[in-house]
Formats: structure tokens, C-alpha cells, sequence
């Protein structure tokens, strides 16, 4: 299959790639760049849990090629936090139950961040809205607005 | 070949964290799940590490006449391209019975059934070669209707479900056709209500979509890391298809997201193994969405007939109900779904007269098994519905009927069944009736907390407030005779560490913590470490469902952990390995003619809840919007309180969407919204919040008290916001999903 070379930012650190045309940076990020955290729930862009940032703008990367990501920057989940230093979001949703089978909990850890970046104080309706693009099957969301508010600091 | 074998990213070992039993413990998996880190069956990697693909057929029913696969095999970086002819051994399998082919052999009975597999260097290259194989289709009527499915033409002439200790059933395409004749069913009432429910089919729709990697050990052999729920059946089932002997194929947990029934039977498993033994590579399989839409099974599709009598002042004296469970194209597991139904189907109270009639057909819809609540979740609506039909007959309170009659323990159950364990019923009424939902919110309001949100053009002027309130119960474990056993292994070292081996399958509830947690209290220690979930090292957990792994994995655990500590005390000290096998209390079949126990019981325990429902609906549009839920569940013992709290907050949210917006719909058997664009399942601007109260009566027979606890929310609910539409509406809604149509038109 004819393959063409994209050099991206990712997390931080300049990452190059051959990659198919029709990839998108989904794939690209979990197959080739060995960066499997955002997840392939329905590669069309209704479930969020490939959530990651393009150039700081919160995207579904199952709707991004790989190509058009060249020369950008990236962030992914795995970007966001270390296991002896996460970041306040990961935190919240291990503390408040906000994880049952995880899937999507890296997109909705990646929306989160995005979200307390431009709103540090949400309201319960804008933390609902800014997460409806994110599917969950397993917690009923409760869990999630209470990790929401816990990473903001805002009494439940 | 196993020199290959990783880069499997190993889950990161499991930290010993303090928390015992009833603490609220944070998941051991949760700092790897945030991080990205946890390793899900989509995320495995091997070197060499072929793609796999699944020719499905586009056809309900037809016959096939030709597969041709010349040109599929030649085409780019493709390495095999198998049929049904391929497979070395047995060439149909099934989680109850071998109904359904590995690969279609000469005629398709539901749309995506598979017809061929594909081994490519590249995922597009193996849809491509996939696309290439010419099927030559003779299409076929396709059974389409249940309520027809017994005057045509059979599906399995064979009748795989006969002779299994069922009534005999000679009608056409019956699976499983069973009678619960209990007192005398004759008998009269003062008032009779009657109806006819119907509900849709519902998908589990987990998050993870089918995926898996079969590694050839260069030795015949495979091992195959997947997302399941019952690692040892699969093993049971994959082995004979392959020609292999159990100890040949090992099969290991891979992170799995979510589960609820849809996994309990075969996805990739066979396929992939039977490309990578072919191969003599790796093969990985992830299904897209599309395909995991009609690559598993479903909740059965209902219609019930009921007919309820009772006295002037509330006595139910006689319920007569009838019940039609379409199963689509193979068995899978609706016997046990047809008999759940009929045994749950008056729902939690004293019911002395009944005649309950339930059947499972075979069709050519989408194949039909298990999920969250197991056939009690279609009766519980049926028959909720019909207690508020009964309680507006009577001009009686609904919570007041249902406490009136309310079943308890020392009653029986219409399988003649005597209530010997924990069943609060009317504490779980009286507390969840108690909870005051909020008050009424006015107008003008942000948008975005109206019925359809920002979409509402009446700006809420034809916004009706409705509150319901239902009922529902099912069984916690296996029934009717089915040996329900968990095996657990506890390596006890010297330094009082541990090392304990389960094949408890983690699917997202919580089982890795309630393994950890008995372990901590049993053994004293945080030194724990809990070794990866295979049937390799330790013998079967039985599945993740009926509620049941925390009661068998908490018995099973606490078990070895005993035996291993006494035994350590008996040499002395030193290290010693001892598995053992937790059973619970023995249940026997009901009877084939009568539906009446053959023993002491056909179900070890009972689990009930109950939920008040409070919904706005925009009776112009057909909007609908649940504004708060309230919901009591009796727990046994909470093993972990926050863990117990996240299973109800979502098996609400899944009966919130099988009430109101989840169906796959099907024309002529094909499913036409196989997607989260065309199948909707709630957001966090669908779901309200959720007042729950755990009541705590421990079930005498369970280890620590703990009664499972998924299932009940998902039944209860459905029939809770039914109920609220109805009562926003005036509208009988006898069907769910609720669809805009059914209000408003």
C-alpha cells in the first residue's frame, strides 16, 4: 500500500510516521506511534473516546487523517499525566468511582481537561453539555460529574 | 512462535491497596484506565501480527450456493482467506447448544451471520480481499415474525433444544416453549385488568468492540487473549471447532470494555484462532461498530399477554400471563432467558393462582442471549404496568398495592418454591417512595433542561410532569440445576504475602476488587497480588452474569484463602498452593409439564429493588426528559459501597435507554441502525441524577452476606420511567422504547 511520511508534535516530543493514506491519526496514534490510550469505540465520531487535542482544540481523532495532522501538535491521554504524577482530572475519576470498564475513560479524561482549561468553575449544566459527546455505558455519569467537580474543587 | 509473543503490554500488576470488606475501595485497574495505559483486547500488539476480517452475509436468510475465493487470496499482503470448509473440527458451536456454524456452510440464517475469514498485513487490505469473495446468495423467505415463526418452515429441522429436559414442544422453530401452572388459575376476581405489552430489542452497545489476538504456540497449539466473559467455555467451545484438546487452547483475559451479557457467547475466537493455526501468525480482530452491532447477540424482542385479578380491596388472586421471546436466528441462551421470564414474571409478590406460558422462537432476526436483567426486564414491564392498571381499577395508591402484596420471605413463588433467604421487598418500596424528588423547576429555563434540550420549539408550553413507580426482581446465580461453581487458587508464602489466581472475568464491575478485598480480610495482609485472569494457571470462575460473581468469587476466594492458611499453620509456615471450588446451595430443574420445582429450589436467592421515576414530557412533540431517579436495592451485604453505588447509577441509565430511546431495528431480519448515529444510548444530558439507598439485609447462604447487584436497576428501571411517560401523558404506552410517535400522534 503506498505509504507517505507525516512529522508531528506529540505530547511534547517530535514523532515521525509512514502511514497509509486512508489512516486516520486514530490508527496512526495506536498502531504506529505505539500510543494505544485514545480508543477505537466507533471510528465515526459519535462516542468520543478518541478524543485527543489538535493544535489545543478538543477533536475526535477516528475523524482526523493522519496525513492532515502533519506538522501539528498533538495531545493525547497519555500526555496529560504521569503514574506518580497525574494530572488533577486522572485523579478525580480514580477517586470518585468515575471508572468502571474505562473505555471511555480516556476521551472523557482528555474533554475534562479541555473543559476545567476553558471553564475552571463548569456549572452542572455545562459539565453536562460539554460531555454529552462522550459516551459512557458503564457508570450512568453520575461518577464523572462528581470527578468533574472534584478536579475543579467544586463542592458537590 | 512464543519468542513473538509479547509486546503484549502487560497489565500493570495489580497494587495491594488497604480496603476490606464493605470499604469503599478505588479500583485497582483506575490509575492505568486514566492514564490510557490498561491494555484492552483492541490494544494488543505482537510481532508479526496479521489482521483479521469476517465476511458477513448481507442476507437474512438464503441459501448459498457458491463461494468463490480465488481472487481474494491473490490479492496484496493477504496470507488466508478460510471457509466452513476450513474448519478442522466440529463444525458448529453455541454457548447451550451447537446450533450455529463457525462459518456459514450452506445457507445463512441472519444478517451478518459469517461466511468467510481474511488474514491480511493490513486491516484495509483484509476488508479488501473480504469484499472480493464472490458468495453466490439463493435468497429465501426469511422468517421475520415471531408471532409466525411456528407456522413456517423450520429453521433447524434438526431441533438442536430437543432432548434436553424440556416440554415437548412440535411446533416449528419453538426453542424453548415452558408452562408455570401454579394453584388454580381459574380462580376469579372482583376486578380483571388486562394488556398487551411489547418491547423492543435492546443492544448492549459496550464501549470495546469485539476484539482479540491468537497466537500459534508452534506447537499446534494457541492461545488467545480476549475480551469475554467466561474464559473456560470459550475454551470449551473453541477447542472442539479447531480439533484441539482444551490443554491445547489457552485462553487469557484481555482488557475488556464492558460486557453485559453480549460477550458470554463467541466472537473472534474461533476465527482467529483457525487464521493464526492457518498462518502460523499472530492474528488480531477488532470489530468496527458496525459489526459489533450484529457480530453479538441482543435482548430478546418481547410481546406478553397478561390478564390480572384481584380482589376489591387489592388482593392479587390469579395472574394469567403469556409470553413470546423472539431468539433470531440460533439458541445462544434463550432457554434460560424463556425460563427467567416465566419465573420472574409476576414480579415481587404473593401471588396464589397463576398459569404463566412462555416460549422462545427461532427466526431469522438478529440472534438473541443474554443481557443485564436476562428476560426479567420484559416481564417487570409488563407486569408493572399492569399493577398500575390494577391500582387505578381499585382507586388504590400504586405503592400502596404493591406493598399490599408485596412477597416476602416464608411466601412462595409461583414455581412452588419456598422463600427461605433475604427478599426486603416492601423496604425496598417504603424507602424508595420515601425519597422526595426535587420540586418542580419552572419556565423559562436554559434549554438544555428541557424535553429534547436545545431541539424543544415550544419553549416548554407543552411540558406535562409525571412520576412513576415499579418493582422488579430476579435471581442472583445460576438455576434450575445448573452447576454453578468458582475456582480460586491463593500461593501463601512464607512472609504471609500472597499471590491469588481467578479466572473471574473483570468486564468493568469491580470483580478484580471484591478478589482483593475478601483476600485482604481473609489473610490479614495488603501484600496481595493478584495474578492475571487465564485458564491456564487455575479452574473455572463461571461466568461474569446472573449477578452472580461477587457472591461465587467472594466464597470461592474466601475459601482457598482459609484452606490456605490452615494448611500453613499445619506445616508450620513455609509456602503452600491450594485451590479450591465454592458451590453454592444445590437447585434442580422445574418441571417440564408443571413448572414446578423437582427439589427444594430452582433458584438459590432473590435480589429486588425499587424505583420512583420523575419525568417531564412535551405531550406536543413527543419530547421526553427524565428529571430525577430514586431507587432503593436490596444488596445482601455491600462488598464496596462506591462500586455498588456505579453499578445501579448505570444499569439506570441502560433501562433509561431501553425505556425511551434504544432499539435495533430490523426490516426483513437486517438491521438498519447498526451505529451510535441511528442507535441512541444515553448522554450526560440524558441521565439525572440518581438517589440511591443500599438496603442491607445479608442473604443467609452467601458469603458475607452479598447478593449481586447489576442486574435489578436495569430491570426496575425501564418499568419506573414507563411508568412516569404514562402518567406526564395519560397515554397507555404499552410499548418500549417510548417513541415520539406513541405520545404525540
Amino acid at each position: 500500500m503506498p505509504r507517505l511520511r507525516i512529522s508531528l508534535t506529540i505530547n511534547g516530543e517530535p514523532r515521525e510516521t509512514d502511514v497509509w493514506g486512508g489512516e486516520s491519526l486514530l490508527y496512526a496514534l495506536r498502531e504506529r506511534l505505539d500510543l494505544p490510550g485514545s480508543k477505537n469505540a466507533c471510528e465515526q465520531g459519535e462516542c468520543g473516546s478518541c478524543s485527543v487535542l489538535l493544535d489545543g482544540v478538543l477533536v475526535c481523532s477516528c475523524l482526523v487523517l493522519a496525513a492532515q495532522a502533519d506538522s501539528h501538535e498533538v495531545t493525547t491521554v497519555e500526555g496529560l499525566g504521569a503514574a506518580d504524577d497525574l494530572h488533577r482530572v486522572q485523579e478525580a475519576f480514580v477517586a470518585a468511582g468515575a471508572v468502571q470498564c474505562g473505555f471511555c475513560t480516556p476521551g472523557l479524561v482528555v474533554a475534562t481537561a479541555d473543559l476545567l482549561e476553558r471553564v475552571p468553575a463548569p456549572s452542572d449544566d455545562e459539565i453536562r453539555e460539554a460531555l454529552s459527546g462522550n459516551l459512557c455505558r458503564c457508570t450512568g455519569y453520575q461518577k464523572i460529574f462528581d470527578a468533574v467537580r472534584l478536579a475543579a474543587g467544586i463542592d458537590a | 512462535m512464543s519468542a513473538t509473543r509479547p509486546k503484549i503490554k502487560a497489565r500493570p500488576p495489580t497494587r495491594p491497596r488497604l480496603g476490606k470488606i464493605g470499604e469503599s475501595v478505588p479500583r485497582s485497574d483506575g490509575t492505568p484506565k486514566v492514564m490510557g495505559e490498561f491494555a484492552y483486547a483492541s490494544d494488543l500488539h505482537a510481532a508479526d501480527m496479521l489482521w483479521g476480517h469476517t465476511l458477513r452475509s448481507p442476507h437474512a436468510h438464503a441459501r448459498i450456493a457458491e463461494i468463490d475465493i480465488s481472487q481474494a487470496v491473490g490479492m496484496p499482503g493477504v496470507h488466508a482467506v478460510l471457509t466452513h470448509a476450513d474448519v478442522p473440527g466440529r463444525k458448529t458451536y453455541g454457548l447451550e447448544f451447537t446450533d450455529q456454524p463457525v462459518l456459514a456452510i450452506d445457507r445463512v440464517r441472519y444478517f451478518g451471520e459469517p461466511v468467510a475469514v481474511v488474514a491480511a498485513e493490513h486491516p484495509e487490505q483484509a476488508r479488501r480481499a473480504a469484499e472480493a469473495i464472490r458468495v453466490v446468495y439463493e435468497l429465501l423467505e426469511p422468517v421475520a415474525d415471531p408471532e409466525r415463526a411456528t407456522e413456517m418452515e423450520p429453521l433447524h429441522p434438526d431441533r438442536p433444544t430437543m432432548g434436553h429436559g424440556y416440554r415437548d414442544d412440535p411446533r416449528s422453530n419453538v426453542v424453548r416453549h415452558m408452562v408455570i401452572r401454579h394453584g388454580d388459575p381459574e380462580t376469579a376476581g372482583d376486578v380483571t385488568v388486562d394488556g398487551v405489552y411489547e418491547v423492543g430489542s435492546q443492544d448492549q452497545a459496550f464501549l470495546g468492540p469485539e476484539s482479540g489476538l491468537a497466537i500459534p504456540d508452534g506447537e499446534g497449539g494457541v492461545d488467545i487473549y480476549v475480551a469475554t466473559q467466561w474464559l473456560h467455555v470459550d475454551r470449551d467451545q473453541v477447542a472442539p471447532c479447531l480439533g484441539l484438546t482444551v490443554e491445547q487452547v489457552r485462553v487469557h483475559l484481555a482488557g475488556v470494555g464492558g460486557a453485559f451479557g453480549g460477550r458470554e457467547d463467541l466472537s473472534m475466537q474461533i476465527h482467529g484462532a483457525l487464521l493464526a493455526l492457518h498462518t502460523n501468525r499472530p492474528v488480531k480482530f477488532v470489530y468496527n461498530r458496525e459489526e459489533s452491532f450484529t457480530g453479538h447477540v441482543h435482548r430478546h424482542p418481547a410481546k406478553i399477554w397478561c390478564e390480572h385479578r384481584a380482589t376489591r380491596d387489592g388482593r392479587i388472586t390469579c395472574v394469567r400471563m403469556r409470553i413470546l421471546l423472539d431468539g433470531g436466528a440460533y439458541a445462544s441462551s434463550s432457554t434460560t432467558v424463556t425460563s427467567n421470564a416465566a419465573s420472574f414474571a409476576l414480579g415481587p409478590y404473593r401471588v396464589d393462582n397463576a398459569l404463566i406460558e412462555s416460549t422462545s422462537v427461532y427466526t431469522n432476526n438478529p440472534p438473541c442471549g443474554a443481557m443485564r436483567g436476562f428476560g426479567a426486564v420484559q416481564t417487570c414491564f409488563a407486569a408493572e404496568a399492569q399493577m398500575d392498571r390494577l391500582a387505578a381499577e381499585l382507586g388504590i395508591d400504586p405503592v400502596e398495592l404493591r406493598l399490599l402484596n408485596a412477597l416476602a420471605p416464608g411466601d412462595y413463588l409461583p414455581t412452588g418454591q419456598l422463600i427461605d433467604g433475604a427478599l426486603p421487598t416492601a423496604e425496598v418500596i417504603r424507602r424508595a417512595a420515601a425519597l422526595e424528588p426535587p420540586a418542580p423547576e419552572g419556565f423559562p429555563r436554559d434549554p438544555i433542561r428541557l424535553p429534547g434540550g436545545a431541539g424543544n420549539t415550544t419553549r416548554g408550553a407543552g411540558v406535562h410532569r409525571g412520576v412513576g413507580f415499579a418493582v422488579g426482581f430476579k435471581n442472583i446465580c445460576y438455576s434450575e440445576g445448573f452447576d454453578d461453581s468458582c475456582a480460586a487458587r491463593v500461593q501463601l508464602y512464607a512472609d504471609g504475602s500472597a499471590t491469588v489466581h481467578c479466572a473471574a472475568t473483570e468486564v468493568g464491575q469491580g470483580v478484580t476488587d471484591v478478589i482483593l478485598q475478601v483476600a485482604r480480610t481473609e489473610l490479614g495482609t495488603d501484600r496481595i497480588t493478584l495474578a492475571p485472569h487465564t485458564t491456564a494457571t487455575v479452574g473455572s470462575a463461571g461466568s461474569a452474569s446472573a449477578s452472580r460473581l461477587t457472591w461465587m468469587v467472594s466464597g470461592a476466594v474466601r475459601d482457598a484463602c482459609r484452606a490456605a492458611l490452615e494448611e500453613q499453620e499445619r506445616r508450620e509456615g513455609g509456602e503452600v498452593d491450594v485451590e479450591r471450588v465454592h458451590h453454592h446451595r444445590p437447585t434442580t430443574p422445574l418441571d417440564p409439564e408443571t413448572g414446578q420445582i423437582t427439589g427444594e429450589r430452582a433458584h438459590v436467592a432473590l435480589a429486588v429493588a425499587a424505583m420512583r421515576a420523575v419525568v417531564e414530557v412535551d405531550i406536543d412533540l413527543g419530547l421526553t426528559r427524565v428529571v430525577w431517579v430514586g431507587t432503593a436495592q436490596d444488596v445482601g451485604k455491600a462488598i464496596n459501597p462506591q462500586a455498588v453505588h456505579g453499578q445501579i447509577e448505570g444499569g439506570t441509565a441502560q433501562g433509561l435507554g431501553l425505556a425511551l430511546m434504544e432499539e435495533i431495528q430490523t426490516r426483513d431480519g437486517r438491521i438498519v441502525n447498526a451505529s451510535f448515529t441511528d442507535y441512541l444510548i444515553p448522554t450526560a444530558l440524558d441521565m439525572p441524577p440518581v438517589t440511591v439507598v443500599l438496603v442491607e439485609d445479608p442473604e443467609p447462604d452467601a458469603p458475607y452476606g452479598a447478593k449481586g447487584v447489576g442486574e435489578p436497576p436495569a430491570i426496575v428501571s425501564v418499568a419506573a420511567i414507563a411508568a412516569a411517560v404514562r402518567d406526564a401523558t395519560g397515554r397507555a404506552l404499552t410499548r418500549v422504547p417510548i417513541r415520539a410517535d406513541d405520545i404525540c400522534l
